[in-house]
């Protein structure tokens, strides 16, 4: 019973600022429009199999790079494969690899921060130093280390730039937990003798999550870029992966004769970080007005 | 400022320290026998040996790192793997073209950045600025390497003015430091248009506009100077973006510098310059960052009394 009602109490705190971050959040356009464009890719990646209109990988040498047409939306590659197809194909990558790779590091970030802040001494000095060595590295220098120790390939490209999104969100996450373990409600909770790992996960983390959500949006924008960029260059996916950036790297040699190779995997690329820079953006002005540009 | 400036260049050796530890264990991390990557597939038990003692792979990890540490000192990163020619030659020929696509980079992005920033600042709430700034967040989402195949595609394939790659004449310059530049421009014309948006507010700003100071001398003079600060920093912390930025844009446009090195060097496995070239590219970021403190300091009289 005394469970229940204090439950009760917590949702009624909690509730409140978040349908006040929603009324914020609903008001900005831009980042709805974003959002729901986001939304569609997703669905997309998730329903590939049953939505595309082609087999990804299905050579055609009778339609060979031919223009976009109403058989084929944005016209067929060197083996008469169908790019519409393609790039929903490659949505799934791109997609996968972002969350994942934001996830993966801002699992490990948030953790490192909060433990360092909340035990302080050298615990902090240490993770804040790894942090310092990893900031050190440009990001894409940082993974192209990576993909140097592990090999190149697409799941290696997750690890990559997922390590250069820790201390990001080490620093965010230490931050938040330096004010709040001064907060009075932590205080009371380690009074009744609540456990510092119990304080950390209920107390502390929750507390930390709106920055990091933010964050979150701002960085699978980026993690989707990097990890483009890298199959782009040759060391993510490889060929016949229907990766955007590895689409790109296929139609270049083609340009002047089949623009289509490379203009539509580019335009999914910038479209879908976009959506999330600006989804990012319009999360961070709702959470905080005072961070409003203007 | 000397205490200060003595204080910031020991603070980086820990960090310098820390990144030459985590190189050095680059080659230890990598699966598989260090001195078989180096001794190639081929090789006999006999020649893994004997690369081994060669390399000192035999000896204890700590007396390893010292003479790794005093090799690096003495500018001895060991032979290319692949052309079997000294690491610091390989880099050597390629570091200039890479500094100068960086540096015309930067200028791209001061010169645009400043100019939208300063002109959404001004123009704020207008169409000015609301083109300003989606230019800019799409600045910021635009895959630079798209970019810079569609510039290829324009200038060099269609219109036949401008080379799709390689190095030389300024004409070369364009299209690389263009499309290596205009993220960091982006970025730049956020910033600047915050920075100005805030000095905006300033006392002095009023009293310069009260006593009837023209508002072009406004802007320019009594604004812009101010916000020139933060503007410096931005641009200090953007170069380790644009040196990480290089290493794709030297890959479309066949640039001949170490960004390029780089990439060629992890497809064919060359550890000994992977390994300089990490080195290299952290070493700079920390020093550009450490020049960043200081210019800092030397701008700002208020931190520099604290």
């Amino acid at each position: 019973m005394t469970d229940a009602s204090m439950s009760m109490d917590e949702i009624g705190k909690t509730r409140k600022p978040l349908a006040e971050f929603w009324k914020r959040f609903l008001r900005q356009k831009v980042a709805l429009v974003a959002l729901a464009f986001l939304v569609l890719l997703i669905g997309a990646a998730i329903l590939a199999p049953w939505i595309a209109p082609y087999d990804p990988a299905a050579p055609d040498y009778v339609n060979v790079l031919q223009g976009p047409s109403a058989a084929h939306w944005a016209g067929t590659d060197t083996y008469g494969r169908d790019i519409f197809s393609r790039i929903i194909w490659g949505a799934r990558i791109s997609l996968t690899v972002g969350f994942l790779s934001v996830s993966l590091g801002a699992l490990g970030g948030v953790g490192l921060g909060i433990v360092a802040g909340y035990y302080g001494g050298w615990t902090d000095s240490a993770v804040m130093r790894l942090c310092d060595l990893l900031l050190a590295f440009p990001g894409i220098l940082l993974a192209i280390a990576v993909i140097a120790i592990l090999g190149p390939g697409i799941t290696n490209v997750i690890y990559a730039v997922a390590i250069f999104s820790i201390p990001v969100f080490a620093r965010l996450a230490r931050g938040t937990t330096l004010q709040l373990k001064r907060a009075v409600y932590v205080d009371a909770a380690r009074a009744v003798g609540v456990g510092d790992g119990t304080i950390m996960l209920r107390h502390i983390l929750p507390g930390t999550l709106p920055n990091v959500i933010v964050y979150f949006s701002m960085r699978i924008g980026t993690s989707i870029l990097t990890a483009a960029a890298l199959s782009f260059i040759g060391l993510g996916a490889q060929p016949p992966s229907p990766e955007w950036g590895a689409m790109l790297a296929d139609g270049r040699t083609y340009m002047g004769v089949a623009d289509h190779l490379t203009l539509f995997p580019g335009l999914a690329i910038f479209l879908t970080v976009l959506g999330f820079n600006l989804l990012g953006d319009g999360l961070r002005d709702a959470l905080d007005p005072k961070l409003r540009m203007n | 400022m000397l205490s200060f400036l003595i204080k910031r260049l020991l603070g980086t050796i820990p960090v310098v320290l820390m990144v030459m530890i985590a190189v050095f264990a680059f080659v230890h991390l990598l699966p598989g026998d260090p001195a078989r990557l180096v001794a190639g597939p081929e090789a006999t038990a006999q020649d893994v040996a004997a690369v081994r003692t060669a390399l000192g792979l035999d000896r204890p990890l700590p007396q390893q790192f010292l003479t790794y540490v005093g090799n690096t000192l003495q500018g001895d990163f060991g032979t290319s793997l692949r052309t079997r020619r000294p690491v610091v030659d390989e880099i050597g020929m390629r570091l200039m073209p890479t500094v100068w696509l960086t540096l015309f980079a930067m200028i791209w992005a001061v010169a645009l950045g400043l100019l939208i920033g300063v002109v959404s600042a001004v123009r704020r709430g207008r169409w000015q600025d609301y083109g300003g700034m989606i230019l800019a967040v799409s600045g910021i989402s635009f895959p630079p390497f798209w970019l810079g195949l569609l510039l290829i595609n324009l200038f060099s394939v269609r219109l036949g003015w401008l080379p799709t790659g390689g190095y030389g004449t300024w004409q070369h310059f364009l299209m690389p430091s263009f499309t290596l530049g205009l993220g960091v421009a982006a970025v730049m014309a956020r910033f600047t248009r915050s920075a100005f948006i805030e000095i905006a507010r300033e006392d002095y700003v009023r009293t310069a506009r009260a006593k009837g100071v023209p508002e072009r001398r406004v802007i320019w003079r009594h604004s812009l100077r101010n916000a020139l600060i933060p503007i410096i920093t931005m641009v200090g912390l953007q170069f380790g973006f644009l040196l990480g930025g290089s290493i794709v844009i030297e890959a479309v446009f066949a640039w001949p510098g170490v960004g390029r090195l780089l990439v060629d060097s992890v497809s064919y496995r060359d550890y000994p310059v992977i390994q300089a070239l990490v080195l290299m590219f952290s070493i700079q970021f920390i020093l550009i960052n450490l020049l960043v403190d200081v210019l800092y300091v030397l701008a700002n009289p208020e931190i520099r009394y604290q």
